[in-house]
């Protein structure tokens, strides 16, 4: 049995490289991608208590998995308006460095 | 008390043509501002000349409710009319005054570049003075007594390019302010202790309390703050310092205004309010004091002035002072009397003087004038009339006023022989300085033409130094004689200088006003007389006869002395300025008041202002507070603004360094 511990040390490992990820990164793809990190994260993190409070005997706390379901329904319309956004951005700028995107208007 | 609806209408009127020509004369021609001006004015004098016709002393007074205007419980004041004697002669002074004065100004100011301006002002001024005079409570007559002030003040800076001008007009205002704030007190006073300033109901309540002995009270001090605003309004010592400055304007302004009409309000108001006055025989006593000194002060000054409205402007301060003496000695209508004659007379000094101005091209100093009457005879005509007027010679106007008031100062239970002797003192000093000035303008040689060439007159540089209308389209190498449209108005005050005097035969005018004032004269001549006191009453006729003897006396003796040294020998009146030396400067300069009050009040407020206000507490506290709160928001702001730099990854960052600050704080207060 791998304890509550070790899953939430693995979703704040996730969490914080998704952080450091999108800190760090120029390409607006891979801050994307460290967007997705984060969120995932928090999924598991989700899951692990709810598996966790289930195992403890409460039968209903299945809050924490229709959760992640919902995140991962928001995740992907992210995904496919953040996608649609990025060519948007790289056919007007011809760069996906977001330090040279730093005017909304052109 | 008799309803009158028409009453409203005269004020409006003027204040209608005011507003026609204020805001439309601009784009209009001159005569269509000329025709909107001089037909309201005029419908207001037709208008008060009917209800003159229609007055009857049995339904008087008249009165009319216009409008509420302040209703604060038990406290009203409204938009109320009144008319009686005493405002029905004031309403024919100055409709019929300013109505010819408005057709004077017509051919004055014609060249004047600002002419709606000047006739659109002249019909504002007529509007705020008829409320004054037909007001029925002391907060309606307060706006006009304001509302003539704004005007005045307009008008003296009418020229408001020239410095002198503007100057004038702001010390006019000012010390006006001066004596508004004793009205204004007084007004306090009266709202505190009758719960009105309707007029019935406060002399009604004012009448109720006894009279005040020795300089103590109420009524006293009500009294003595009136005459404060009296003073300021009516220039009487130690409030006139703004009046000869007022000549700035131009000369119909100073007839009409600061001659005629205006600056007698404060004579009509402490008449208004003679029955708190006759109640508190300390104010009256002051009232005649300050009335008498005044007349007496402001004719020494007139002898060794040299511009001709300058004497004129203290002879009116100097006549004031007569009515203002009449007052103080309870002889109300006599000082609204001499009020009226020298609407009259003093209005014709000014026009004529205007005439005289207009005539020459603008100048003003009498040194350069002399010999006029051959050319200006009109003009010398009607002068002629108003200088013996003024100067107490029978049977003109000013003759039958001032022996009355004269007479009322020794005789009146509130008179003295010294008011009298002081009196008759200032009627000789009046009609020296007066036939000095007839002589010097109008006998002689013509002393201008030289200057003129001197000065090189094409400049215009006269008529812009001396205030009066310069641009004349023609040169001016001979005096010539002014315009019919401003001789008419000369003529029919002449006339009205030379009988106007004669409703005061036999005591007609007292008996007249005496539903108002129920003054000494007319009882006397009301109630049945005993033998004893028939006696009395021819000695007293007896003595006011001689009396009357003796102003006339000295009115011909002021002529006399004034021919002998300003027209057979004109070498003499320097050789006197010069052994007089040092009295004589003092009284050229005016005694110095001006430099006196520069010293003791002008500049100690003026450098207290700029050290303690301005740069203290405007610049120091206020502006400083402002100030350095802006720029330290604008340091900040300048710091903060760095975080919206546009760069993603820093917003990022911002948002990460709060989410961590958020959940340090949430470890922090779950460990505690």
């Amino acid at each position: 049995m791998i304890p509550l511990s070790c899953y939430l040390v693995l979703s704040g490992i996730l969490f914080v490289s998704g952080v450091l990820g999108f800190l760090i990164k120029r390409n607006i793809i891979t801050i994307f991608m460290s967007i997705e990190l984060m969120l995932n994260g928090v999924n598991l993190s989700f899951v692990a208590f709810a598996a966790h409070w289930h195992m403890l005997g409460n039968v209903h706390a299945l809050s924490g998995q229709i959760f992640v379901f919902f995140v991962m329904v928001v995740a992907a319309a992210e995904a496919a308006v953040g996608l649609a956004i990025i060519i948007a951005v790289y056919r007007t700028r011809e760069t996906l460095n977001v330090d040279q995107v730093n005017l909304l208007k052109l | 008390m008799t309803p009158n609806p028409y009453l409203w209408l005269i004020p409006v009127l003027p204040l209608a043509g005011a507003a026609i020509n204020g805001f439309f004369g601009r784009h209009s021609s001159k005569k269509a501002i000329s025709t909107i001006a001089l037909v309201f004015c005029g419908a207001a004098f037709l208008l008060a000349l009917k209800i003159a016709f229609g007055f009857s002393s049995a339904a008087a007074p008249y009165y009319f409710d216009f409008a509420h205007w302040i209703r604060a419980g038990n406290f009203q004041a409204d938009f109320s009319f009144y008319l009686d004697q005493l405002s029905l002669v004031m309403l024919l002074v100055v409709t019929g005054v300013g109505f010819l004065i408005h057709i004077y100004s017509v051919g004055y100011m014609w060249e004047d570049d600002g002419y709606y301006r000047f006739m659109s002002y002249l019909n504002l001024f007529m509007f705020f003075m008829l409320t004054l005079v037909l007001a029925k409570n002391y907060l309606l007559m307060f706006i006009g007594w304001e509302g003539v002030g704004l005007a005045s003040y307009l008008l003296i800076g009418y020229w408001f390019t020239k410095d002198s001008a503007a100057s004038a007009g702001k010390k006019a205002f000012i010390v006006n302010r001066i004596g508004d704030f004793g009205f204004l007190i007084a007004l306090f006073l009266i709202i505190q202790h009758f719960g009105s300033l309707d007029f019935t109901r406060v002399f009604a309540a004012a009448q109720a309390l006894p009279p005040e002995t020795a300089g103590t009270g109420l009524l006293t001090s009500i009294g003595l703050l009136l005459m404060v605003g009296a003073a300021g309004k009516s220039a009487q010592i130690p409030l006139y310092v703004w009046l000869p400055d007022a000549m700035e304007g131009p000369t119909p302004v100073s007839a009409l205004i600061h001659a005629a009409t205006m600056v007698t309000a404060g004579v009509y108001m402490v008449a208004r309010s003679h029955v708190i006055f006759e109640r508190a025989p300390g104010a009256m006593t002051v009232v005649a004091v300050i009335g008498t000194l005044t007349a007496l002060f402001a004719a020494t000054i007139g002898i060794a002035q040299t511009d001709i409205k300058k004497v004129l402007a203290y002879s009116t301060i100097s006549q004031l002072g007569y009515m203002f003496m009449a007052c103080g000695v309870a002889a109300f209508s006599s000082g609204i009397f001499h009020l009226m004659t020298h609407a009259f007379f003093k209005g014709l000094l000014f026009l004529a003087a205007g005439s005289v101005i207009h005539g020459i091209g603008g100048e003003q100093d009498m040194r350069k004038m002399g010999g006029l009457r051959v050319y200006m005879p009109w003009t010398f005509l009607t002068m002629t009339i108003a200088t013996f007027a003024i100067a107490g010679i029978p049977p003109l106007a000013g003759f039958f006023s001032k022996d009355e008031i004269l007479w009322m100062a020794y005789s009146s239970p509130h008179g003295s022989w010294v008011f009298w002797l002081i009196g008759v003192v200032t009627a000789f000093i009046t009609s020296f300085y007066m036939f000095r000035l007839w002589f010097m303008t109008f006998f002689g040689d013509y002393r201008g033409t030289a200057a003129h060439e001197e000065m090189g007159h094409s400049a215009g540089g006269h008529g812009s130094r001396a205030g009066a209308p310069a641009p004349h389209g023609h040169g001016h190498g001979e005096p010539h004689e002014s315009p019919w449209v401003m001789l008419g108005p000369l003529v029919i005050l002449a006339v009205l200088s030379f009988v106007g005097g004669w409703v005061g035969i036999n005591h007609r005018f007292d008996l007249f006003l005496s539903p108002v004032f129920r003054s000494h004269a007319a009882f006397v001549q009301l109630k049945a007389l005993t033998t004893q006191e028939v006696a009395q009453r021819e000695a007293a006729d007896q003595l006011e006869l001689a009396f009357t003897g003796i102003s006339v006396a000295v009115g011909l003796l002021g002529l006399y002395l004034a021919w002998l040294l300003y027209h057979k020998r004109l070498d003499l009146p320097e050789k006197i300025a010069a052994s007089l030396g040092s009295l004589y400067r003092a009284v050229a300069n005016k005694y110095y008041v001006d430099e006196l009050y520069a010293v003791l009040f002008v500049n100690p407020i003026v450098e207290g202002s700029t050290a303690i206000l301005w740069k203290g507490m405007d610049q120091g506290m206020i502006d400083a507070t402002v100030n350095n709160g802006a720029d330290s928001a604008r340091h900040v702001s300048d710091n903060l603004r760095h975080m919206q730099s546009g760069n993603l990854r820093s917003y990022a960052g911002w948002v990460a360094a709060g989410g961590a600050v958020v959940i340090a704080y949430m470890i922090w207060m779950g460990v505690r």
